[in-house]
């Protein structure tokens, strides 16, 4: 299940960030889900990542669709496909604003309808499209150009809003584990009915990090705990690996903070509620798959 | 097979004929019956069609917009608020050049809050590039349904078609029916740009200035050829059928030397003022508009024109009042009545007539200051 083929769908040279680890997510997914794939893509990087009309960035179709649509429009993609008996992979990828905020009445609808799709959001945690405003998927003491002082607000959880729809798989990953996250492509797809991966994807510019510490910005925010690698496969849940290490010894969360610009000056209370948090979710996860909650 | 039906009946049994692939809709007020009833048909296994029961109109056009680039048949209705809310995907899908069918059940626009019939929903989305037509009767909303798949998905339109009937007044009143089997009336949908993996390409893409005014212009260009593809599509329904409208319903015209002009359950009434009003010696006669987009061309000249509209633009005036004058060149006299379904009879619209005044606008029911 972890064989990578050495197929891209992904051109070279697309009008990505250098170091845009959306695109690296990207490639992985594109190279699990295999040609017999339909992308629907609303409004965020990956739009602009395609390139200018007539050209395009990748090598299976991808369906434009309105910010708050994506959801939607793959529940009619879907729903057509399987009318036609095709078995198309239909798989939503949209970023942590598409996702959280203006496209999540959609998300939810589909998931409750029981879509036959897999929904991905790649989460840069800010309106990276439009220049790195706030989204719902910031975290608290973040700041980007809406919240100059750093967010006051903690980070929507997505995670536990999708689980309330009880899909038969939902997962996060992060594109520094490329077979983790290739792995868990492979078994969204294989399920029918709603599925949902959620990628969290380091964004230098956002971030104020250099381009060539993407990876280790990944490694950072899983090993320091701030970033859980998790599986949820018909309700049952279980910590991937490199979490389950950095559960028994985490690296200070200092040390994920202090290498991005966004977090320069933040306030010891928002680290203190972040980390908290974090480790509140570490609590809720480990019982949950203990079975003992 | 004759029957009676309400129109919201009428819309769901010609869409059953159509078989679309996919339906997707959420309910709202007067339309409901059209969903539900479709509803029933596919539980009951009548109707062989995917039914997605949306969590919101902006979903339930995303939805119809997603199964048609994929090339198969889609259909939704709406009315008022809820056309308004998926005014996005309304754009989307004509840009996006798909065939989808809509019937929406024109509904006034809050607040305040009313559900009775006015056609400003349906033309507020009028530059939307989706093609428009009204109808006057229970008939002409299942005939309607049914050439309107025909006339979008001719490759020489491919754009999507709104057929609008008048809240209550047609959507909830029972009238002789007529239902034919379509049988092959409507040929099997092919999108020479379904969505396919095997040739992969971006869809609806970011357009540069170099091409976005030429897709632009494909619209236009396909707006205009779609006026033969509807007539032709007329003269084959009346050969199969024996029932054809025009792109606008004259009645009593030849000699006419004053017209009234409306639209929907409007234009229907007029036809009664028109006979009225021969009885007492007016020489008058009634121009249903049925298709708003593509805009008809009107021969209104030597006549006295008499617009009513059930519908306003603010700070300009009567949208179809407007738009005559500005494709004829007549002076209107512009009646704005029915708004919020206003009790308008044959008798008020005869009146309209005798008190006519070229070039003025009047607000039916509104005394004092105008
Ligand atoms: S802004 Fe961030 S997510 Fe968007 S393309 Fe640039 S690096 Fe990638």
């Amino acid at each position: 299940m972890t064989e990578i083929p050495r197929e891209e769908y992904l051109h070279k040279c697309t009008s990505a960030c250098a170091g845009c680890s959306d695109s690296l997510a990207l490639r992985y997914v594109l190279k699990a889900a295999g040609p017999d794939t339909i992308l629907v893509v609303p409004a965020c990087c990956t739009s602009v990542i395609q390139g200018i009309y007539p050209n395009t960035a990748f090598k299976v179709p991808v369906y434009n669709v309105a910010f708050a649509a994506a959801a939607a429009c793959a529940s009619g993609m879907s729903a057509a496909l399987r009318a036609m008996g095709k078995k198309t992979n239909v798989i939503v990828y949209a970023g942590d604003g598409g996702t959280v905020d203006i496209g999540i009445q959609a998300l939810s609808g589909a998931f409750e309808r029981g879509t036959d799709f897999l929904y991905i959001c790649y989460d840069n945690e800010a309106y990276g499209n439009t220049g790195m405003q706030r989204s719902g998927a910031t975290p608290v003491g973040a700041r980007t150009t809406t919240t100059p002082a750093g967010k006051a607000q903690k980070k929507k959880d997505i995670d536990a809003i999708v689980a309330a729809h009880d899909p038969p798989y939902m997962a996060t990953a992060c594109a520094a584990y490329p077979k983790d996250l290739f792995s868990k492509v492979k078994k969204a797809l294989s399920y029918r009915g709603p599925t949902f991966i959620h990628i969290l994807s380091p964004c230098p510019p956002g971030w104020r990090f250099p381009a060539e510490k993407t990876v280790e910005m990944g490694k950072l925010a899983v090993r320091t705990g701030m970033w859980i690698l998790y599986e949820r496969e018909q309700g049952k849940v279980t910590i991937n690996g490199p979490s389950k290490a950095a559960m028994v010894r985490p690296l200070p969360v200092e040390e994920y903070l202090r290498a991005q610009g966004r977090f320069r000056g933040i306030s010891s209370e928002a680290v203190a509620r972040m980390v908290a948090d974090a480790r509140a979710l570490a609590e809720r996860l480990k019982k949950e798959e203990e079975g003992t909650c | 097979m004759l029957t009676v039906a309400t129109g919201n009946k009428a819309v769901a049994a010609a869409v059953k004929e159509a078989r679309p692939t996919v339906v997707a809709a959420y309910p709202i007020t007067p339309q409901t019956e059209i969903v539900e009833q479709i509803a029933e048909y596919v539980s009951s296994g009548e109707l062989d069609t995917r039914y997605i029961p949306v969590e919101s109109e902006h979903s339930a056009m995303a939805a119809c917009i997603g199964a048609s680039v994929t090339g198969a048949r889609a259909f939704t209705a709406t009315s008022s608020h809820g056309l308004h809310y998926m005014h996005e995907m309304v754009n989307w899908a004509a840009g996006a050049r798909l065939p989808i069918v809509m019937a929406n059940v024109n509904r006034a626009v809050g607040p305040g809050w009313n559900i009775w019939a006015d056609h400003t929903d349906a033309l507020q989305e009028r530059d939307t590039g989706w093609l428009q037509v009204y109808v006057g009767s229970v008939q002409e909303a299942y005939d309607a349904v049914l050439m309107a798949f025909c006339i979008a998905e001719d490759e020489r339109v491919l754009l999507p078609v709104m057929v609008n009937l008048d809240g209550f007044l047609l959507s909830h009143t029972m009238q002789p029916l007529e239902m034919n089997p379509a049988g092959d009336f409507i040929p099997p949908l092919r999108l020479p740009h379904e969505i396919d993996p095997g040739n992969p390409g971006g869809y609806g893409t970011l357009t540069g200035p170099d091409d976005y005014f030429k897709f632009r212009w494909d619209i236009e260009r396909s707006m205009r050829d779609s006026v033969a593809v509807i007539r032709e599509t007329e003269d084959r329904f009346f050969a199969r059928f024996g029932r054809r409208y025009g792109m606008v319903e004259e009645y009593r015209c030849d000699d006419a030397e004053v017209v009234v002009v409306a639209m929907g359950t409007l234009g229907k009434e007029a036809e009664v003022a028109v006979d009225l009003l021969r009885q007492e010696g007016v020489r008058a006669g009634s121009m249903r508009v049925r298709w708003f987009r593509p805009f008809p061309r009107l021969d209104l000249s030597g006549r006295d024109v008499v617009v009513v509209d059930r519908d306003y633009s603010f700070g300009f005036g009567g949208i179809l009042a407007r738009s005559i004058a500005a494709t004829t060149g007549a002076r209107p006299f512009s009646v704005i009545a029915g708004l919020g379904g206003q009790e308008v009879s044959y008798e008020d619209i005869a009146g309209f007539v005798r008190d006519r005044r070229p070039g003025e606008e009047t607000w039916f029911g509104v005394t004092g200051d105008v």
